[in-house]
C-alpha cells in the first residue's frame, strides 16, 4: 500500500514538473529574448511585465482550427505531436535532482534518459514525412541528416561522463562528481551541449525548421494546439538537456548547504543551462547544413573521442 | 559624413560568437529604447511634414500650387466676384472667391512643393500626422478640415544661434549714415541740409 502510494506521488511530481518547468522555460525565453532584442511586444499582455503573454498564446493555439491536409498521412499526422512530447516526459522520469528526489532511480539511468530523449525526434520526422508538403518533407530529411550526425557527439560526450565516474547511474554520477570535473570534462560538457541543442533543433541549429527559407520545416501544415505541442516538446527537450547537463557535468545537487537543498542547486543549474540555451539562440546565426555538418563530424566527434581517451588514461591512472 | 561608429575590423582573439553573446548581454541589462508609440507621443522636429494646413483668407487662387504639384492631389475650384467701386466714379474690381479647395492625402507625396511655391503663405506645414482612414475617399480633406490643421502649425523656429540678422533687423540697428557736410548753394542763405537718407518718403 505504501509502495503504491510513493509511485503515485512520485509520478504526479514527475507529472507536475513536466507540465511547469517546460513553461517555465518558455516564459523566460519570452522575457530575455524581448530584452536582448529591445522589443516590448511580449510586455503587454497582463499588467506587470507581460506576465499573461504564455497564457494567452495558450488560448491562441486552442482557438485556431485543426487542420489536417487530405493527402496527409492521417494517424502519422496526427500521431506526431505526442510522439514528439511524451519521450520527455519519460525521460524525466529517470532524472534525479537530489538523491532520493527523482521519478524512478534507474541503474542505467544515463541510457534510459538518451534513449528516451532520442525517441522525441522521431516525431519531427513523422511530421516531415506524413505532411503530404513538401517543405515539410525538406525540413523532415534534414532533421534525420541532423539528428543522425549529432546522436554521436551527445552518446560519446555523455560516456565520458560514465566512465570518469564508473557508473551508469545518474545519481552514481552525480555523487561521484568533484569540482575538478569542470576542467577534467570541459570538452564533454562542450560538446554535450552543443550536440544537444542541435538535437533540439533549436538555433543555430534550426537548418531543420529554418523558418525563413522553408516556411516551417517538418511543422509547416500544423495548426492550433498539435503545433503547440511540437514547441512545447522543444521547451520540455530544453529542460531535459539542462538537467542533464546539470547532473552530469555541473555536479547536479552539490553546493553549500547541500544536504537540504541539493535539489534547489540542480535546478538552479538547469535554470542557467537553459537561460544559456536561449541566450545562444538570440546571439548566434544559424548554421549552414554544410557547416552544420562539418561541425559535428570536424569537430565536436574528433573532440568527443579525445576527450574519451583522456578520460580512461586518467581513470586509469587515478586507479 | 555621420557621426556613426564605423564598423571596426574584427579584433583577432576575439571570435565573433563571444562578441555576439556580450552584446546581447548588454541589450539584456540596459533598458530597451523603443518609441513607444500610441501610448507616448513622438518628439517631432519642427519642420516635420505631417499634414498640410491651408490659411483660407490669404488664398489668392492663384493656382500655382495645383500646377506644380507633381502628382496633381490638389483641386481648386473659385468664382470671380465683382466689389463695387469703393468711392463714386471709382473703378469696380473683381476678386477670387475660393470654392473649392481640396488634397487628397491618398496621393500626396509630401513633397513640399505647394508649400514652398505659395506665394502668399496660405499652404504650410503641420506636424500631425493621425489621420489615417479607414476608407481611402476620407483622405480627401476639403478646406474646413485643411483650415482646422492650421492650429497645429507651430510657430517657425528662430534663427540659428550666430546666424546672420534678418534682412529687416540687420537694415533697422544699422546706425544712420553720417550726415555729409552739405555745401552751401551758392548764393544759398539758409544753409538748409538735405533730408537723410533713410527719412525720404
Amino acid at each position: 500500500m505504501a509502495d503504491a502510494l510513493e509511485v503515485v506521488v512520485r509520478v504526479v511530481a514527475v507529472l507536475a514538473a513536466f507540465l511547469t518547468l517546460p513553461l517555465l522555460v518558455g516564459q523566460t525565453e519570452h522575457k530575455v529574448m524581448a530584452h536582448m532584442q529591445g522589443r516590448l511586444g511580449p510586455m503587454y499582455a497582463g499588467g506587470f511585465h507581460g506576465w499573461a503573454q504564455l497564457v494567452a498564446d495558450g488560448v491562441k493555439f486552442m482557438q485556431k482550427e485543426d487542420v489536417t491536409p487530405a493527402a496527409a498521412d492521417r494517424r502519422v499526422f496526427r500521431l506526431a505531436p505526442a510522439v514528439a512530447l511524451v519521450p520527455y516526459l519519460v525521460a524525466m522520469v529517470a532524472i534525479p535532482l537530489a538523491p532520493g528526489v527523482v521519478g524512478a532511480e534507474l541503474d542505467a539511468g544515463l541510457l534510459f534518459v538518451l534513449a528516451a530523449s532520442a525517441v522525441g525526434v522521431l516525431g519531427t520526422l513523422m511530421a516531415g514525412w506524413s505532411s503530404a508538403n513538401k517543405y515539410a518533407l525538406l525540413g523532415g530529411l534534414r532533421a534525420a541528416a541532423q539528428l543522425l550526425s549529432y546522436e554521436l557527439p551527445i552518446v560519446l560526450a555523455a560516456s565520458s561522463v560514465a566512465m570518469a565516474a564508473g557508473t551508469l547511474s545518474l545519481v552514481g554520477i552525480g555523487e561521484a562528481w568533484r569540482p575538478w570535473w569542470l576542467v577534467w570534462q570541459a570538452p564533454a560538457l562542450l560538446c554535450f551541449l552543443v550536440a544537444g541543442v542541435a538535437e533540439l533543433q533549436r538555433p543555430p541549429f534550426d537548418m531543420p525548421v529554418a523558418d525563413s527559407e522553408i516556411v516551417f520545416g517538418p511543422y509547416t501544415e500544423y495548426t492550433g494546439l498539435r503545433f503547440a505541442f511540437f514547441l512545447l516538446s522543444e521547451y520540455a527537450g530544453i529542460v531535459v538537456l539542462s538537467a542533464l547537463t546539470a547532473v552530469l557535468f555541473l555536479g547536479g545537487w552539490h553546493g553549500p548547504f547541500s544536504d537540504a537543498l541539493g535539489w534547489l542547486w540542480t535546478l538552479l543549474k538547469t535554470g542557467a543551462v537553459a537561460v544559456l540555451v536561449i541566450w545562444v539562440r538570440v546571439a548566434w546565426p544559424r548554421l549552414r547544413e554544410d557547416q552544420l555538418q562539418a561541425l559535428a563530424w570536424k569537430v565536436l566527434v574528433p573532440l568527443a573521442l579525445a576527450q574519451l581517451a583522456l578520460t580512461g588514461l586518467v581513470v586509469v591512472m587515478i586507479s | 559624413m555621420s557621426d556613426r561608429p564605423q564598423p571596426k575590423p574584427g579584433k583577432p582573439g576575439l571570435p565573433g560568437l563571444i562578441k555576439g553573446l556580450a552584446v546581447t548581454a548588454k541589450n539584456l541589462t540596459t533598458p530597451s529604447h523603443t518609441a513607444e508609440y500610441p501610448d507616448v507621443e513622438p518628439s517631432l522636429p519642427p519642420r516635420s511634414r505631417g499634414v498640410i494646413a491651408l490659411v483660407q483668407e490669404n488664398c489668392t487662387v492663384c493656382m500655382l500650387c495645383a500646377r506644380e504639384c507633381p502628382d496633381w492631389c490638389i483641386y481648386i475650384d473659385s468664382h470671380k466676384e465683382t466689389l463695387p467701386a469703393a468711392t463714386e466714379g471709382g473703378r469696380e474690381r473683381q476678386r477670387n472667391v475660393l470654392d473649392r479647395f481640396d488634397i487628397d492625402f491618398s496621393l500626396c507625396m509630401y513633397c513640399g512643393i505647394c508649400v514652398e511655391v505659395c506665394p502668399f503663405d496660405a499652404l504650410e506645414w503641420s506636424p500631425e500626422f493621425e489621420y489615417a482612414e479607414l476608407d481611402i475617399k476620407d483622405l480627401l480633406h476639403d478646406k474646413e478640415r485643411l483650415s482646422q490643421w492650421f492650429a497645429t502649425v507651430p510657430p517657425p523656429p528662430g534663427p540659428e544661434a550666430g546666424a546672420a540678422e534678418p534682412k529687416e533687423v540687420a537694415a533697422a540697428l544699422r546706425p544712420a549714415r553720417p550726415r555729409r557736410p552739405v555745401r552751401p548753394p551758392a548764393g544759398g542763405a539758409d544753409g538748409g541740409a538735405a533730408p537723410p537718407p533713410g527719412e525720404q518718403a
